[in-house]
């Protein structure tokens, strides 16, 4: 009996570990490395390897360095709060509104440019933004405005473009979240003279919550971590962190401080997965 | 009132939503060199273009290439985790799974950092072998995980019935596991194959000379905006949403109850 148990576990054994010395070898491995490179010195243009603290004391006391961190948060909570005030309510309307038969449609509509290639959307955002962009082109046409104005290249253009990524993957979410509630709960709210509003508040909302929570942490991850947007929306008015970690490969090829504000910028996404991991269910996405 | 808000709010979300995707399209039939308005259309010559660019086609093929690799190896190496997983009893298990997943949470420029800083330490140089490991890397957790959560207890009685009929493990997976798990295993593959055809920032520090979609894509933006990025643009969109539809009308198509 005993000796069935181990075949079977030797083969079990087997099954898992091509993905699992895959994750080792590709994941876990240069992660490690990373770290050790982190406290790397860069001297010239060679790597002196060490348990040097300059890179994240540098990070620290250099304002320019500093300032991506500062702004990529900014970025980050703005796009968040304005991507789940406007996501909600579109949620709401297509699972609460929209005829049943027409709900999985409607969905499929609001994600459609998801299937236009990531760094296609920005530069599309480019187009409307733009100082010949559609938007102004409109604008001095119906004669609102005479100079066009200046909104690509500016903070403003990457939240746009953010804002309009993380509308559509949170509109998902929630209404995820919103069909699985039953009915009944708004119906005995009613019966109980509630008002619509009172309802929502006391009812769905906390009741959606945990998925709203789940879908704006996702929202956070993906956003603080991403190069492209304020890259081709932005430009260089103000770099975000993750630029600026481009920027330290690009320019001399500082492995070590790059590595560094690596590690400091998943430290950001671990608190903030510690601040909301309460209501988080990433299992249940 | 509350009937009209709703709809013009709605209005409002999907026009800003098909705002820049109509643009791009509209602009890709632009006939002049600058995709911005007015509009001097409709005119294909930027498709044509498009057809013609050698470098682009090749960028194209790349991508498709490491795509369909990458995801094959990602459902496979998935699919297999997933069931020593899910039919038998682990030592460190939980671990195991926590492993398993941890890529999922971690954003891909730091992936890609770290893969970078190793390959340049071992020689590998930059190249679609790189990328395609990368790519791996961030399909593996995505695999694992959906064919996790599909294997259930019908699959399990299916297929001890069949061991005990005799087959061997292999046969049980190949004839019993895999077939029985066709949609999820469907939805895995065509999720990677998106995610790795579409992805930049690992394609862009671990490739060189052959270059991925993307990557092509971004060092068109440097010489400014052309209808020729928004006609390349447009063609992706055009190809996804079909293969969006086939896999609607045919793997996905929810029984009729």
């Amino acid at each position: 009996m005993a000796s069935i148990e181990k075949t079977e576990r030797d083969r079990a054994a087997g099954f898992v570990a091509p993905a699992l010395i895959w994750v080792l070898a590709f994941f876990v491995l240069p992660f490690a490395v990373m770290i050790g490179m982190s406290f790397a010195r860069l001297e010239g243009r060679s790597i002196v390897h060490g348990f040097f603290p300059d890179n994240y004391l540098r990070f620290f006391s250099e304002p320019s360095l500093f300032k991506g961190l500062t702004v990529s948060l900014e970025i980050t909570l703005i796009v968040t709060v304005i991507s789940v005030l406007l996501a909600y309510p579109l949620a709401w309307i297509i699972a609460m509104r929209v005829p049943v038969r027409y709900q999985r449609l409607a969905l499929m509509l609001a994600v459609l440019p998801f299937w236009t290639s990531y760094v296609v959307r920005s530069y599309a955002w480019l187009l409307v933004l733009g100082q010949n962009g559609v938007i102004n082109k409109a604008l001095m046409g119906l004669g609102v405005i005479a100079e066009p104005l200046a909104i690509a290249s500016t903070r403003t253009a990457t939240v746009i473009g953010f804002v309009h990524f993380f509308v559509m993957l949170l509109t998902l979410t929630i209404y995820a979240n919103l069909i699985q509630l039953s009915p009944n709960y708004a119906r005995a709210a009613a019966d109980l003279g509630a008002s619509a509003f009172a309802t929502f508040r006391h009812i769905i909302l906390p009741l959606t919550l945990p998925g709203v929570v789940t879908g704006a942490f996702l929202t956070f991850v993906l956003c603080i971590g991403d190069y492209i947007t304020p890259q081709i929306l932005g430009g260089n008015s103000e770099l975000t962190l993750p630029q600026l970690i481009m920027l330290q490969l690009g320019r001399r090829g500082d492995f070590p401080m790059a590595s560094a504000m690596s590690i400091i910028l998943m430290a950001v996404v671990t608190l903030a997965y510690l601040a909301c991991a309460r209501w988080l269910k990433l299992d249940r996405v | 009132m509350g009937r009209i808000l709703t709809w013009a709010y709605m209005a409002l979300i999907y026009g800003f939503i098909f705002l820049p995707v109509g643009v791009l399209v509209l602009f890709s039939f632009q006939d002049s060199r600058l995709p911005v308005p007015p509009f001097t259309g409709p005119s294909l010559r930027w498709y044509a273009q498009v057809l013609g660019d050698r470098d682009l086609m090749a960028a194209l093929g790349n991508s498709l290439l490491v795509a369909l690799i990458s995801s094959a190896v990602a459902l496979l190496l998935g699919f297999l985790a997933a069931h020593a997983l899910a039919r038998y009893r682990l030592p460190g298990s939980v671990l195991i799974r926590g492993l398993l997943i941890a890529p999922m949470t971690v954003s891909y420029l730091i992936i890609a950092l770290g893969l970078m800083t190793v390959f340049n330490q071992i020689g590998l140089r930059p190249s679609l072998l790189a990328t395609g490991i990368g790519h791996v890397v961030i399909n593996l957790p995505l695999c694992f995980a959906i064919l996790y959560a599909a294997m259930g207890d019908q699959q399990k009685n299916a297929e001890r019935a069949a061991r005990d009929l005799g087959a061997s493990e292999a046969r049980v997976l190949w004839h019993i596991s895999a077939p029985m798990l066709m949609a999820p295993m469907a939805a895995a593959f065509f999720l990677s194959v998106t995610f790795s055809w579409d992805e930049f920032i690992i394609a862009f520090l671990l490739t060189r000379f052959d270059v991925t979609l993307p990557v092509e894509i971004w060092s068109m933006l440097r010489s400014g905006l052309s209808p020729k990025t928004n006609a390349i643009g447009s063609l992706v969109f055009l190809v996804s949403i079909s293969v969006l539809i086939l896999l609607e009308l045919t793997i996905f198509r929810k029984p009729r109850q």
